[in-house]
């Protein structure tokens, strides 16, 4: 298991959700935990999600999902798990 | 499990507060490059370094991408020329062949720095040594990459007053011959007392001979987020605001302790310490001027200035210490003046001046730093900024350090454009009444009664 974060941060639109499974679909990459809120009309949604068995490498995951946001006009986000981790936990 | 706030704290601090891994600073030991053939010494040092380093910046692109965190400086660090050279190096000419081939490595590996155009001199100056600090003036016109640095007091060995008149002189030398360029050659230049052999940050990092082969250092960084904390902590008493320094600084601190130890891993080479110091960019709130203002001051250089700083230099090792397996180097708060909007704006506003400068930096992580002075200062009034700032070091066992750039043809009220993290400065006013027969004394300075310890 390579555990990895997704965060999805821009104005709430239809279809966020349904676009990001569908590029993790494509590349096999396996949602373990989704939350999302919408903070001052903003939506923010947190992926946690396995790239272990991603067909492609994780700097293309990051460009690509960055890319995706582009197209959708939201900042999408890939970052392995462990910054977090690291910063938040002793 | 981590939750969104948590996530989004993190992500806020990378996008809005600057946090960023100020550099991954490679250590490599040029001892097994020493050659009496000074051609043969740089064939040497040439494939050692593009051995060692040849990973050096992919591998730090890489980890930029998998942790979404900026990792701004790929650097490196190397054995101090004056030494490696000492056999090879007959001329001034021969020492900056050395430079030149640093500068190339630096170039092909695409780092942004080499550092280690260094002389060690805290008690002595050998023949070679002494060469290569008159050879600085030139290697810093003809490369472009290559920091210089010279140790020339610590509280062991009392200060080497010779090299301190010397490099006065070399000092100004170095801005002469760079005028073209504002007297940038300066800027890669540090006088230091007690310098580190582990030190990250450029201009002064150089791979001590303590060290093995090659080594990672990391410097982290972040005086922005340190800024918003302040903030949240106004009106707080001290126990709180010390509280709120020391939760961020470790925070921080362990983003450093991700990224050295994946980087060790992936290079292959060991991990040697994290910088905890807090490194300043002219970015909009990236200071640690703001930081100090931050905690009640109208301006950097009020009253007061000096205690605000002592307590966040030692409330960032506090929290770092906690953070990483391995602290070194500098660690503390930096107070470059160019590098530093709000220090910019203080020197401005007439509130901070070259003598509160030095009483702050006998509590921050290192001296005088980045601060461009009148073109036509006499050399021995350099000398004797450097010689008061190394006494500071001596005898309060820190490392202090002089980076000063007296910017040829121009003069208070006039400002200097480094561009880039070197950031612009304000020429501020310099003490001019004469030290001349104290600097011309010669002889070194002993060590002060505290350093014996046995």
């Amino acid at each position: 298991m390579e555990k990895s974060i997704i965060t999805v941060v821009g104005k709430d639109q239809v279809g966020i959700i349904a676009k990001v499974c569908t590029y993790l679909a494509d590349s096999n990459v396996n949602i373990l935990d989704i939350s999302q809120t919408i903070l001052d009309g903003y939506f923010n949604m947190m992926m946690i999600v396995d790239t272990h068995g991603a067909n492609r490498e994780f700097s293309v995951l990051v460009e690509e999902l960055s890319q995706l946001g582009d197209s959708i006009g939201t900042k999408i986000k890939l970052q392995h798990e462990q910054i977090f981790d690291m910063m938040h936990r002793i | 499990m981590i939750n969104l706030f948590e996530v989004s704290e993190t992500n806020k601090m990378i996008e809005q507060e600057n946090l960023d891994v100020r550099t991954i600073t490679i250590g490599i030991s040029l001892f097994d490059c020493i050659d009496a053939n000074v051609d043969t010494l740089c064939d040497n040092i040439y494939k050692k370094i593009m051995t060692v380093a040849k990973d050096h910046v992919p591998t730090a692109e890489r980890i930029e991408k998998k942790y979404g965190i900026p990792i701004v400086n790929k650097r490196i660090s190397v054995t101090p020329i004056g030494t490696i050279g000492a056999s090879a190096c007959h001329s001034i000419e021969d020492f900056v062949k050395i430079a030149k081939t640093l500068d190339k490595c630096a170039h092909e590996l695409g780092v942004n720095f080499i550092g280690g155009y260094s002389a060690i001199v805290s008690k002595g100056m050998s023949k070679s040594e002494r060469l290569l600090i008159e050879s600085i003036p030139s290697a810093m016109k003809e490369t472009e990459l290559v920091c210089s640095s010279v140790n020339v007091g610590s509280t062991k060995t009392g200060i080497n007053m010779d090299a301190v008149k010397l490099l006065g002189e070399i000092v100004l030398k170095t801005a002469d011959i760079t005028k073209e360029n504002d007297s940038i050659g300066c800027a890669k230049l540090v006088i230091f007392c007690n310098a580190p052999d582990d030190n990250p940050f450029m201009a002064g990092a150089f791979h001590g001979i303590t060290e093995t082969d090659a080594i990672i250092n990391v410097g982290v960084s972040g005086p922005g987020v340190m800024n918003k904390a302040i903030a949240q902590a106004k009106g707080k008493s001290f126990g709180e605001l010390c509280e709120t320094i020391k939760k961020t600084a470790f925070k921080i601190t362990r983003v450093g302790q991700l990224v050295a130890r994946e980087a060790s891993e992936a290079l292959g080479i060991p991990f040697g310490i994290i910088d905890l110091s807090l490194a300043p960019t002219p970015a909009m709130g990236d200071s640690i001027s703001d930081c100090l203002e931050g905690m009640g001051l109208e301006r950097t250089g009020a009253p007061g200035t000096t205690a605000a700083l002592a307590i966040l230099n030692d409330q960032v090792k506090k929290g770092g210490v906690m953070a990483s397996s391995y602290v070194g180097g500098l660690s503390g708060a930096f107070i470059p003046v160019s590098e530093d909007q709000g220090m910019i704006d203080a020197v401005n506003a007439g509130s901070l001046t070259l003598e509160k400068l030095e009483a702050m930096t006998c509590v921050c992580s290192v001296g005088l730093d980045m601060i461009a002075i009148p073109g036509n200062t006499k050399a021995t009034t350099i000398s004797g900024i450097i010689a008061d700032e190394m006494a500071i070091g001596m005898i309060n066992q820190k490392t202090t350090a002089v980076r000063l750039i007296p910017v040829i043809g121009k003069d208070v009220g006039d400002t200097v454009e480094f561009g880039g993290l070197l950031g612009y400065a304000p020429i501020m006013p310099v003490n001019n009444f004469s030290c001349d027969d104290f600097v011309n004394r010669g002889g070194r300075i002993p060590a002060p009664i505290h350093s014996f310890k046995n």
